[in-house]
């Protein structure tokens, strides 16, 4: 049942996410890629919209998978699942736990999860890399090379570098979203 | 009851009015709760933090639901939780039912081609940005190596494992470090620690 499959797979995303925003993008990428509810692409599509409105971009993003596999209600329930644990564990940590997270074995824990977290966003950035820019999903794929997101992706990480040179902070990603969008509509005609 | 409404509220202008999620919003938290409303004391405030920080979720619920619990009990957890999130929940919904009539739009559909880059640049420069913020030991480095090469080569391989497990395998090495740690250490501060059970957790750390 597809309500009961959307709640417990964010449910799952929502209870293992440590550190918010992008740290969720690998978990959601496979129970998407394996209940089949969406390619690479379109979860890249999900994150930039995710990204340019407001809210969390977890948040978002369970509304809009949920929505789009199964309406509002589904919309209802995926989101209900992703912030379920972190609003139980919240509370349950202000009102009964709070000294848990001051215990060095609490402590140790999540000094192997922090590292594990950032080498899945790390891959999850690798893997999408290579389908996008060079049609690789598994080892064997037929190489399906793409100039033009080769040659926007250089360009990104030019003007990146230059804000940061010139402005001395990072650049707003909704910018980017948006540079790119209009670098797409030139490119990929 | 005034004072949940209020609280409700205000997490709704917040929702409404952070783009990019989790840290941007714990400036607008603070700007909000201790600043202007003083509803929370600094102090409290950065336990706040420290708990969004290591518990899963997205930091913005964290927030929400700790700020509402201590401003009035769980009802002020509920309402502050349901206001942070209501705001992005009907706008992502409105996108939702028009979004693949939107993509079938030739321009449209190009311009997301190129998005699709800017988004795979933005979580590359996300992992950067964690893994410089990481703190950086020889046992943190060698479990980001470890995970970040075995993701990447089950992906490639078409072998199915769900990043949960590369979660929950860090969790144990850093527990399997920390008891090791403690029992190879010669001053007498991990004495009580040990006793003779240990070494099996211990037996862990050699895997990476």
């Amino acid at each position: 049942m597809i309500y009961l499959r959307l709640f417990l797979s964010f449910l799952k995303i929502g209870a293992v996410a440590f550190g918010g925003g992008y740290a969720m993008i690998p978990l959601m990428r496979d129970e998407c890629l394996a209940n089949g509810w969406l390619s690479d692409a379109e979860l890249l599509d999900f994150i930039a919209v995710s990204e340019s409105t407001p809210g969390p971009v977890a948040v978002n993003m369970a509304t809009f998978v949920g929505s789009s596999q199964a309406g509002i209600l589904g919309a209802l329930l995926a989101t209900l699942g992703v912030i379920l644990p972190a609003f139980l564990v919240t509370v349950l940590l202000v009102a009964a736990l709070g000294k848990l997270l001051t215990y060095k074995g609490t402590r140790a824990i999540l000094s192997g999860v922090r590292p594990a977290v950032v080498a899945l966003i790390l891959s999850a950035a690798v893997v999408m890399f290579l389908s996008l820019f060079f049609g690789i999903g598994k080892i064997g794929d037929a190489v399906a090379f793409s100039l033009p997101s080769v040659l926007l992706f250089g360009f990104l990480i030019l003007v990146a570098w230059l804000y940061r040179r010139l402005r001395g902070k990072s650049v707003s990603p909704i910018f980017l979203i948006l540079l790119s969008g209009v670098a797409g509509i030139v490119l990929f005609r | 009851m005034k004072k949940l409404f209020l609280l409700m509220l205000t997490m709704m202008k917040i929702g409404l009015f952070t783009f990019g999620g989790g840290y941007a919003m714990i400036s607008l938290l603070e700007n909000e709760f201790v600043s202007k409303r003083k509803w929370l004391g600094t102090e409290e405030f950065l336990d706040m933090v420290a708990i969004a920080e290591s518990t899963p979720g997205p930091i913005a619920i964290n927030g929400a639901t700790y700020i509402g619990y201590r401003v009035k009990g769980i009802p002020g957890a509920i309402f502050g939780t349901v206001g942070v999130v209501t705001p992005s929940f009907v706008i992502i919904y409105l996108i939702s039912l028009f979004f693949y009539r939107f993509l079938s739009i030739s321009w449209v559909a190009s311009a997301f081609k190129g998005i699709q880059v800017a988004v795979v640049f933005l979580i590359f420069s996300a992992a950067l940005r964690l893994f410089k913020k990481l703190s950086k030991t020889p046992f943190t480095v060698t479990v980001f190596i470890a995970v970040a090469l075995a993701a990447v080569a089950l992906s490639l391989f078409a072998i199915r494992f769900s990043s949960v497990w590369f979660v929950l395998i860090g969790a144990a090495l850093g527990l399997g470090a920390y008891l090791f740690a403690l029992l190879h250490r010669d001053d007498g501060d991990g004495g009580e620690e040990g006793k003779t059970e240990e070494p099996v957790d211990a037996g862990e750390e050699g895997t990476p």
